[in-house]
């Protein structure tokens, strides 16, 4: 069976659609490898997949190996060469159907049962061999997807395997309503909460540097306080972020961008490699004004998925 | 097998389901659909416990059509509000719509929000703690004021934090409710927002709407090529199921710093944004709303952005885009 060697299965939720689970999944994944583990990222939103777009693997085809899949690589396992810290980035590998439409236009009209199917096949046919950790990315809401997600997630792995769900929300109360029934989704199906992500929590003005909470901030924290479980961070809109995953830019920011005491200006960061345009995402997300805030996330996601063990 | 989560049934919907037979078990992957001609009949019935029942079942259209066709005699436009990327703007643009419809005070509105796992509607025009009232007709909707009037899921959760964990039959159940026994009277305009995707509430709001009507969709999207990707599958969709794009918006193009006025691009337009896509696909481009952090405020406090900020940017352009779905509805 495909997810017998996978050590961590970690679910990424949210009531509401645009908050950006796909975004917090891809970053979750370069953070888990930039740490030296393989990660698998599995995306089962059918009729909207958007992690292909996400690696910049839009043109990747999925292939076939004898009783399954074989996903798609992002980059293999490496060693490290400028990173003094950090000696391996683990491998990524990604599954979504995206992988299988025949033009990236198609719409995927499909009802219920046969999404089911879908999400079985992709748990059971995919050969991801050894994993430290499998992300699912899942589509909005809490319907045929989610229902056969953990249904067959309950029944063909281990407790030990299935780390538990990171539930992304945006801070206003809007969405925070919606993702509200996101988390009683996970209490009456037993699935264990690894905590709650705020996304989009202010935008800092690059011309200026003021920030401004456009979807105002804090209700994220409140939630998790509400129905007590772990706050892991907040996430602040960073257009470089959006330059590099839409145009592969690498992220530079004016001096004087501070983000959570950290100064973040290019200058600051260390001096610009030769021929960085042609490194891989992984590389140049290093660069990112995100990275540290995501890196203190999956440090204290990490350490609450060993206090299971 | 592990035990369904599906919940059981607490509202009672079967008496909507009237046309597809009582089945036994979940329908097979490739199900024709047990309301389908080919009921019983194709390869994927081979086997399947519901075989009998469905062969046996009369077929024909459903009976509840022309009786939704009838209740929705008084409706003299059905615009739907769709997206395949979730988070655009779909509800707040449909409450946004709804509002700048209702200030002529002759024009009736409603409302009616087919997300049921996510309704964001009854937050969004601040009616969140109403329930439905049943009367002799049927169900009344909730009104916001004298000529708004709203339908969502969210009135009848005993607790509004409830999720709703339904598979795709009820959901369509629930929906064909809707359309079948809300009393919604003579209207102007009832907006239809849907959740994103294209699954089987916009193949029951299509399939159920389509004798009585529809004028046509409104595509929201954002300007990133993230979301245009799926909004490109919506429609798309929309072509295979004969729906008419009325046009497409494009909503939080561009936000304009509060402290120095300038104007930086969120969500960056990096293949051309909805301006392009509506050229390359040949729909109308129905104008664009700038992000405004007041917008996400109102719709938190359940205000109208129009009663509040009638002089903002995001008003006016507002107005530029309901005035070009008047046009486009009335060309028909």
């Amino acid at each position: 069976m495909s997810l017998k060697d996978i050590k961590h299965i970690i679910l990424v939720l949210s009531g509401k659609g645009g908050v950006g689970k796909s975004s917090v999944t891809t970053q979750l994944a370069l953070t888990l490898a930039l740490r030296g583990h393989n990660v698998g990222v599995l995306d089962v939103d059918l009729t909207g997949p958007s992690i292909p777009r996400f690696f910049g693997i839009e043109k990747a085809k999925v292939t076939q190996a004898p009783g399954g899949w074989r996903p798609v690589a992002v980059h293999d396992s490496q060693d490290n060469d400028y990173q003094e810290n950090l000696k391996k980035i683990g491998s990524l590998r990604c599954m979504s159907l995206g992988f299988l439409l025949a033009s990236r236009n198609d719409a995927v009209v499909w009802r219920g049962p046969k999404k089911t199917a879908m999400v079985r096949q992709f748990l059971s046919d995919v050969h991801w061999g050894a994993l430290d950790y499998l992300l699912i990315d899942t589509p909005p809401g809490t319907s045929d997807e989610h229902i056969s997600l953990v249904e067959t997630l309950i029944r063909d792995t281990l407790p030990s395997q299935l780390a538990g769900a990171v539930v992304v929300t945006t801070p206003q109360a809007i969405s925070i309503s919606d993702v509200r029934k996101e988390l009683n989704f996970c209490k009456k199906t037993g699935v264990k909460i690894l905590g709650v992500v705020e996304n989009m929590a202010g935008f800092v003005c690059p011309h200026c540097a003021e920030c401004t909470n456009i979807f105002s901030k804090g209700g994220g924290e409140i939630m998790a306080k509400e129905f007590q479980v772990k706050f892991l961070g907040s996430v602040p809109i960073d257009p470089a972020f959006v330059e590099l995953i839409e145009e592969g830019t690498v992220p530079s920011y004016p001096s004087g961008t501070v983000l959570n005491g950290r100064d973040m200006s290019t200058t600051a960061s260390g001096k610009v490699r030769p021929n960085e345009d042609r490194a891989s995402l992984v590389e140049k997300y290093t660069r990112c004004s995100l990275r540290p805030v995501f890196e203190d996330m999956v440090h204290d996601l990490l350490q609450e998925i060993n206090l299971q063990a | 097998m592990a035990p369904s989560l599906e919940e059981p049934n607490e509202v009672e919907l079967s008496a909507a389901l009237k046309s597809a037979p009582k089945l036994v078990a979940h329908e097979p992957e490739h199900c024709p659909g047990p309301e389908s001609q080919l009921a019983g009949k194709g390869d994927a019935c081979a086997g399947c416990p519901n075989q009998q029942i469905c062969a046996t079942a009369p077929k024909g259209p459903d009976p509840d059509i022309p009786v939704i066709t009838s209740k929705l005699s008084g409706v003299k436009h059905k615009i739907l509000i769709l997206s395949g990327k979730g988070g655009v703007g779909k509800s707040t643009f449909t409450s946004m719509l709804a509002h700048a419809f209702a200030t002529g005070p002759d024009t009736l509105v409603g409302v009616m929000d087919t997300d049921i796992c996510g309704p964001s509607i009854p937050k969004m025009m601040g009616v969140e703690q109403e329930t439905i009232h049943v009367s002799g007709q049927g169900w009344e909707p909730v009104w916001v004021t004298e000529n708004l009037g709203v339908m969502s899921v969210q009135f009848m959760l005993p607790n509004r934090d409830d999720a709703v964990i339904w598979r795709g039959p009820k959901k369509n159940g629930l929906i064909k409710q809707f359309l079948k026994d809300v009393e919604w009277g003579e209207l102007d305009y009832l907006f239809v927002d849907t959740p994103p995707g294209t699954s089987d509430e916009h193949l029951s709001v299509n399939a159920l709407l389509k004798e009585s009507g529809v004028d046509g969709a409104v595509v929201v999207t954002t300007p990133q090529e993230i979301a245009l990707l799926d909004v490109r599958k919506e429609i798309d969709f929309c072509k295979k199921a004969g729906i008419k794009v009325l046009g497409i918006v494009e909503n939080m193009s561009g936000f304009v710093c509060p402290k120095c006025t300038k104007e930086s691009q969120i969500f960056k337009a990096s293949t051309g944004g909805a301006h392009k896509l509506a050229k390359d696909v040949g729909i109308p481009y129905l104008g664009a709303v700038p992000l405004d952090p007041r917008i996400g405020m109102s719709c938190d406090f359940g205000e109208s952005f129009f009663d509040g900020f009638p002089d903002s940017p995001a008003c006016t352009a507002l107005q530029q885009v309901m005035h070009n779905v008047q046009t486009e509805v009335q060309d028909r």
